[in-house]
């Protein structure tokens, strides 16, 4: 639906930084400009998913209610764009 | 190379592995299954072809981790647990820092020209016309370079009208400022260290990680066991690690085991002040210009090679020293630990005899995660003796030069000028100053662009780091 804002979580705990976390911090400067009014972006302290294997390796993220593991700027961006279409389709 | 990339991260889960294992009590015992450990998940995508070489690689970079070098390690089936013993009873670190897998090493091809499927086989082949060597001929309708007469000018590349022509760069030669590195007769790459200056840059760039530096964090665990205090002296670039405020950081490494922790930007305060007067008095003396001395590389470089300079070079010592100085009065009990983002203050480590251990970012924040430290959930504790600004900007390019200035009197005229990253380029700024071609009155160097906030040990990405480093340079008293 258009006007929602879809919510991306950077999880900015200590392993997530050791294992090249802080790069996701600059997502604002790479969201293309049409995304912009439609996502918001907060650094959380450790979200936990380091704690349970079974999440997968850090660095972690969160887009909207799904989680991403061993993210990378071009994996988040890609997981950004398609719950964007999701929104947009429901 | 993009500092977030495998090879720092394979790293990093080496060191993690190795120090939650010595914590446990159980390195010797767990130490040959942590390549197994790292390889074993389903769906693991060989890096090598094999998981087997990729495992007996794993099993070398473990040897430098343990801090010793790999050349002429040989993996022969043996267990690493005698080399944990050796490193135990190891009674101070060693040089040189840096070692050389021979068995990640990619063995490059030497640095060389190549026509690829792009080219067209033109009429006009200005490739072949302008090749001042004759290096270059037509096969089957295209361009072909002769290995043995090229002499890679680059002629060719510039000349293609369809850029069919690329430059397949040796990567850790190409970083090296200082030609430092080249191959030996089977390919491999080697490092002269009459010319090293340890700036790392070889390690940053090398994408099979062959390069490597000696841990010494391992020593430091096991005087830590054997009942030693420790200081830990943090550099002013390491206060942008971690997304946390000063007071976590201090109580995250209170509960690493470091029963003192002082600020090496108070040092920097020291050195800037220093620095200051001695520019003024240089300046009386006549002297056309004063560099600054706080970048080992930098220092490194001018003796090594523009010792021209060196007359030029700040007699002032660097931020750790004066802050070693500190903690060595005051806290005459503990062992001093160096933590820091860079390479060339291991080496400055161990020639000075205040600094007992250097330890890099990677390495404390490997020590955190294996201790399950998690900086967010620390109580903030009060910083004892803050330092102020002047000393915090010391982690980037420029801010060493402004804290100079901001201590200088007024009326004393000050053209400070930067060289921020020591490249080739950089390199030819020295050269050009110690001829006499200089445009101020204090040359700031930092071996690293941008400076030891880009150093090559660093865990956070420099941008971020930067932002959160100003913001408490501007929070800073004094």
């Amino acid at each position: 639906m258009d006007g929602e804002i879809l919510k991306v979580i950077i999880c900015s705990g200590t392993a997530c930084f050791v294992m090249g976390g802080s790069e996701l911090l600059l997502l604002e400067d790479e969201l293309p400009a049409a995304w912009r009014a439609r996502v918001a972006v907060e650094a959380a302290p450790c979200l936990g998913s380091c704690k349970d294997r079974s999440c997968g390796r850090a660095p972690f993220a969160k887009v909207g209610d799904e989680g991403l593991a061993g993210a990378t700027m071009p994996a988040l961006l890609a997981l950004i764009g398609r719950k964007l279409g999701e929104t947009n389709g429901a | 190379m993009h500092h977030n990339n495998n090879a720092s991260l394979v790293k990093r889960e080496l060191l993690i592995r190795m120090i939650r294992l010595e914590l446990e009590g159980r390195l010797e015992a767990g130490i040959d299954r942590v390549p197994y450990e790292m390889t074993c998940e389903p769906g693991y995508q060989p890096v090598r072809g094999s998981v087997y070489h990729d495992r007996s690689i794993l099993k070398s970079r473990m040897v430098a981790r343990l801090g010793f070098s790999v050349e002429g390690y040989v993996d022969d089936g043996t267990s690493l647990a005698p080399l944990v013993c050796a490193a135990a009873e190891r009674p101070a670190p060693e040089g040189p820092i840096l070692t050389v897998l021979d068995e990640a090493c990619n063995a490059c091809v030497k640095s060389q020209f190549l026509v690829t499927d792009a080219c067209q086989g033109c009429l006009a082949r200005p490739c072949l016309m302008n090749c001042p060597k004759k290096a270059v001929r037509m096969v089957d309708d295209r361009a072909l370079i002769d290995k043995e007469l090229c002499v890679n000018c680059g002629i060719c590349q510039n000349a293609c009208p369809f850029r069919a022509i690329i430059k397949i760069p040796v990567p850790c030669e190409e970083a090296c400022p200082v030609g430092a590195i080249s191959k030996d007769e089977e390919g491999k790459e080697r490092i002269d260290y009459d010319k090293c200056v340890f700036c790392g840059a070889c390690m940053r760039e090398c994408p099979f990680g062959a390069m490597m530096d000696r841990s010494q964090v391992l020593d430091l665990l096991r005087r830590r066991r054997g009942g030693a205090k420790l200081a830990a002296l943090y550099a002013p670039a390491i206060a942008g690690q971690f997304r946390a405020p000063l007071g976590k950081l201090v109580a995250a490494l209170k509960k690493a085991g470091f029963d003192a922790v002082y600020e090496v930007a108070r040092g920097a305060e020291i050195t800037a002040e220093k620095e200051a007067h001695e520019l003024v008095e240089r300046l009386e003396r006549g002297e056309p210009f004063m560099t600054t001395s706080c970048c080992p590389a930098y220092v490194e470089a001018v003796k090594k090679h523009v010792p021209a300079l060196a007359p030029r070079v700040s007699d002032t010592r660097t931020p750790m020293r004066y802050t070693a100085e500190l903690a060595a009065a005051e806290r005459p009990d503990c062992l001093r630990v160096f933590i820091g983002p860079c390479l060339a203050k291991r080496k400055e480590g161990l020639d000075d005899p205040l600094v007992d251990y250097v330890i890099s970012a990677e390495e404390l924040g490997a020590l955190f995660v294996a201790m399950g430290i998690e900086l967010g959930d620390e109580a903030e504790e009060a910083v004892e003796a803050p330092a102020g600004p002047g000393g915090r900007s010391f982690a980037w390019s420029g801010g060493v030069a402004a804290a100079v200035g901001a201590r200088l009197p007024a009326g004393v005229p000050f053209k400070p000028v930067k060289v921020d990253g020591l490249n080739k380029e950089g390199m030819k700024t020295l050269r050009a100053w110690a001829d006499g071609a200089h445009e101020g009155n204090l040359l700031e160097v930092m071996a690293c662009q941008g400076g030891c906030v880009a150093g090559p040990s660093v865990i956070a990405n420099p941008k971020v780091a930067l932002m959160q480093l100003k913001k408490l340079a501007e929070a800073g008293g004094a």
